[in-house]
């Protein structure tokens, strides 16, 4: 039996946006849920009831924000470079925000596997499915970005004490 | 020293950095209409606080398909949509503007006739024959079941007119709460037996 797409929005909508924002960034992030949410909606009848739904999603976001590389490739930019964004000092939430200019920072190729394994959930054989290579290599990726992401937050701690 | 500063930390503030729920709620806005244009929106609904209790109004691009009271259960009254006709299913209010807005009417007494597209998809043969006559019977009357029956030309289908109209997926626009027993008590009603009296005692004020 299907659930309302409702409650598949409801259930995942929080950590697509996350992955988004990890692989397009903060930027393209919510042009690259739209998408994928809209895509998942006309599929979603097709969908088979014990799919991984998640996973189905992911899949979807992976597609879509290639999508995106391309138009920003087109453009002149590129993926692997994402737009440096001002920071904003004193602001709440701004950790948050720092959080994710560091994540934006790494490699297209860490911060899919930090954002496939660590905020969806992956195994690491399903993120090597997504980005090619093998799973050693994808595990490889999510560990190199998580021990940048760790030297980043030293430093900026340190600066800051 | 921070948490951020091992692996496992790095990890886990990521995962605990969750998007506002401003952020989800723009973009899900932002999903209804895109859906709506892409007609993808097979089903879209919303809920109505009334006196009779919150209401769940669901419609199809063809018209309104589904109201029900908070008794049905309306998760379960959702699931049932999804199975039935699409789960292609959204909290998407703007369809159900004017239907929210004439019902709103209906319960303040400026309105005693509904001017909505109904879609009667969820009902079948003779329940579907007995649910699209109800909207004849007038505000402030009442039919007895016998009487219901003979009007829609099926004399000795007393009963069948009473299973079509518990089930009936459009309670107050198909005003079911108007067919009464022939002893002239209210009988009873799939939004329950006060709800019935209460829409009963609305109409005649």
């Amino acid at each position: 039996m299907k659930l309302p797409f409702e409650q598949v929005v409801a259930e995942h909508g929080d950590t697509v946006l996350r992955v988004c924002r990890a692989v397009v960034g903060v930027d393209d992030a919510e042009d690259a849920w739209a998408e994928t949410f809209l895509s998942a909606l006309r599929a979603y009848p097709d969908l088979p009831a014990d799919a991984n739904v998640q996973a189905w999603l992911v899949t979807i976001a992976h597609r879509k924000a290639i999508d995106i590389a391309r138009l920003r490739r087109r453009q002149g930019g590129s993926l692997d470079d994402l737009p440096e964004r001002p920071s904003q000092p004193g602001v709440p939430g701004a950790v948050d925000f720092d959080l994710w200019e560091a994540v934006g920072a790494l490699p297209l190729k860490q911060r899919q596997a930090v954002a496939y394994h660590y905020l969806a959930g992956l195994p690491y054989a399903e993120v090597a499915a997504l980005t090619g290579g093998s799973p050693e290599a994808a595990r490889k990726a999510a560990s190199d970005g998580i021990r940048s992401l760790r030297g980043t937050f030293a430093t900026t701690t340190n600066r800051e004490t | 020293m921070h948490t951020p500063h091992d692996d496992h930390g790095i990890a886990v503030l990521l995962d605990r950095t969750p998007a506002s729920p401003d952020d989800l709620a723009r973009l899900h806005r932002r999903l209804e209409q895109a859906s709506q244009q892409a007609g993808l929106l097979d089903i879209a609904y919303r809920t109505l606080d009334t006196p009779v209790g919150v209401l769940l109004l669901a419609a199809t691009a063809q018209g309104l398909v589904r109201i029900a009271y908070d008794r049905e259960g309306h998760d379960a009254v959702l699931a049932a949509l999804a199975e039935r006709v699409s789960p292609r299913i959204l909290r998407a209010p703007a369809r159900l503007d004017q239907a929210a807005r004439e019902l709103d009417q209906y319960f303040a007494r400026t309105r005693t006739v509904f001017d909505l597209p109904l879609d009667f998809r969820l009902a079948h043969g003779f329940r579907r024959v007995v649910q699209q006559y109800l909207p004849a019977i007038g505000y402030g009357q009442t039919r007895s079941y016998a009487q219901v029956a003979e009007q829609v030309g099926k004399p000795r289908a007393v009963r069948a007119v009473g299973s079509a109209c518990a089930t009936n997926a459009l309670p107050i626009v198909a005003p079911c709460h108007r067919v009464i027993r022939a002893d002239g008590t209210a009988g009873e009603y799939v939004g329950g037996a006060e709800a019935k009296a209460y829409l009963l005692g609305l109409e005649a004020a």
